[in-house]
């Protein structure tokens, strides 16, 4: 089976006013159908640049992006993004805001009574159905990004994208939504790229955790494979990975990338 | 705060939040404390209700009334406001008479009036905010057009009004015309300024769905864009009611800016006061409306 994404030789220049700033160079990464991908490193490392070159929403200086075989054009539907800011339209219900993505991707070819059921469907994955009239402006910053994912859900994309989804968020609300991010990826067998800067985050959730050093000219350090059944297969219960051999020693090692292989670059 | 509560137990012996601070105090020898009702509030009056809201602005009228009653009472050109009653009292008994084109009520006048302006803002809005969304979209534009815009805003609307004169050989579209270009810059400007700050989020969200354009003209840009919109279109209707008095000074016909200059030439000043009145009564009233319908637009 091919891999859902091929990321060959990616580098990333951009032109400011002191001339062109490298921020990413050679970056070769592939990700299998349903695996779940952490991206970390410290701030400024380009992790956000990788995540939005997938998205589309930047065109990469060299290299070529291949989602399911085929070169990335643009953004598009079939890459569903959670934004760390939820970007949820205040205007809209939560249900529309869903059904604007619904909309897009289906709207050719499905009735209305189809389409709203879609939309009500992916609040429902999230536990928000009760909402879905509510604006976002009257939900909390937690609800808001169950919205947001159900928005990025909604559309049965190949991936879904998401650039530090629980960052704004409190660490007790983060804890339950990881928790249901398992679930929904239980459920759905999504392929995620998620961006975090959180190492428990990344170790809790990813199948690997892609290391990022230090930019400018950031590129991949290190990649690690969790030692533990994948997310998909088996959600992980953050009581018992307190003290799971596996889950400790796979911590550890991306402590020890960040905070003693990365750190005197930070310093800098 | 809290060094406060240490330093003033007494003082804080009435609060609730810091109770467990002061009860360790209060185990010591302390001064009996007279638990004296907490004060609900220094004002005699509650200010929250509609009559507190509503006494500081009948005062504040009051003191007006009562000022302009001293500096009349020794008689004079200025009516007293008592006499400005009487003439008001009258005046309002028969607002739509008819005696033939120069001699109309007062309803009329004001009917005439904010129909003027219904016209020139109703096309400046049509113009002005067309052209604000294309300012705001397109950066060559903008910068093209944005010093004519500086050069043009400053513009006092008596000087438009002769080449309205020139250009419609007519008084009546010549102030219409003078009430549109006047009223047509903050609607351009504000929408403009509306369009370049739609947050970034919001355009990426639209990215990556990649909607069609027209889904995020009537989805994104316009809901986003609404709050500032309506601003520009209070100011513009702010500016055109303003401007349509110095208009119809001039032009003549039926109207209230007209009808102001009429009683100056009657010499009747208690109607011009009137006026003053009437005019900044019917501007309130607008700006209430186009208040009420932008917190229509509010989110969050």
């Amino acid at each position: 089976m091919k891999p859902m994404l091929e990321v060959q030789g990616v580098g990333m220049t951009f032109a400011t006013r002191r001339g062109p700033f490298v921020a990413l160079h050679g970056i070769d990464l592939t990700m299998q159908r349903g695996e779940f991908v952490a991206l970390i490193g410290h701030s400024g490392c380009g992790k956000s640049t990788l995540l939005n070159l997938v998205a589309g929403l930047l065109n990469p200086s060299t290299g070529v992006l291949l989602l399911d075989g085929r070169e990335l054009q643009g953004p598009g539907p079939d890459r569903g993004v959670v934004f760390q800011n939820h970007s949820l339209l205040p205007w809209l219900s939560c249900q529309d805001n869903v059904h604007l993505a619904v909309e897009r991707v289906f709207g050719r070819s499905e009735g209305r009574a189809t389409l709203k059921e879609r939309s009500l469907a992916a609040l429902e994955l999230v536990g928000l159905a009760h909402a879905k009239d509510k604006l976002p402006g009257e939900i909390s910053g937690g609800m808001k990004q169950r919205v947001g994912i159900a928005r990025a859900l909604a559309m049965e994309p190949k991936m879904l994208l998401m650039d530090e989804p629980f960052g704004a968020l409190d660490a007790l609300t983060r804890a339950r939504l990881q928790d249901e991010l398992m679930k929904i990826v239980q459920a759905t067998g999504a392929t995620v790229m998620m961006v975090t800067h959180d190492v428990d985050e990344a170790v809790l959730l990813s199948d690997r955790v892609v290391m990022m050093t230090n930019g400018p000219a950031a590129t991949i350090g290190e990649v690690l494979e969790v030692p533990l059944l994948p997310v998909r297969e088996a959600a992980r219960n953050r009581l018992e990975m307190a003290h799971d051999q596996g889950y400790l020693r796979a911590r550890e090692a991306v402590l020890e990338f960040l905070y003693r292989k990365q750190l005197h670059l930070e310093a800098a | 705060m809290v060094s406060a509560v240490f330093h003033s137990p007494l003082e804080a012996a009435g609060a609730d939040k810091p109770r467990t601070v002061v009860l360790e105090h209060a185990a010591k020898p302390a001064p009996t404390v007279s638990r004296t009702p907490a004060p609900v509030s220094r004002d005699p009056l509650d200010w929250r209700t509609p009559l507190g809201h509503l006494l500081p602005p009948m005062a504040g009228l009051a003191l007006l009334i009562g000022i302009w009653a001293l500096l009349t009472q020794k008689g004079g050109s200025f009516p007293t406001p008592a006499a400005t009653w009487a003439a008001a009292v009258k005046l309002f008994a028969h607002p739509f008479y008819s005696n033939g084109p120069n001699d109309q009520g007062i309803g009329w006048n004001v009917l005439q009036s904010l129909q003027r302006v219904g016209l020139g803002f109703g096309l400046a809005a049509l113009v002005g905010i067309p052209l604000g969304f294309l300012l705001g979209r397109v950066a060559l534009l903008d910068r093209m057009v944005s010093p004519l815009i500086s050069l043009l805003r400053p513009v006092s609307p008596l000087a438009w009004l002769p080449i309205g004169l020139l250009v419609f050989k007519s008084a009546n579209p010549a102030a219409i015309w003078t009430i549109f270009i006047c009223s047509i810059w903050p609607m351009v400007i504000n929408t403009a300024v509306g369009v370049q700050k739609v947050p970034q989020d919001y355009l990426n969200v639209a990215r990556v769905l990649s909607l069609s354009e027209w889904r995020i003209a009537t989805r994104i840009l316009l809901p986003a864009v609404m709050p500032y919109l309506l601003t520009g279109v209070r100011l513009s209707v702010g500016t055109a009611w303003l401007v349509i008095v110095a208009a119809e000074m001039l032009t003549g016909g039926v109207g209230i800016g007209f009808w102001v200059w009429d009683e100056w030439n009657n010499l009747n000043v208690a109607h011009i006061v009137i006026a003053i009145f009437v005019i900044g009564i019917v501007g309130l009233l607008l700006e209430w409306t186009l208040l009420a319908l932008a917190r229509r637009f509010e989110y969050q």
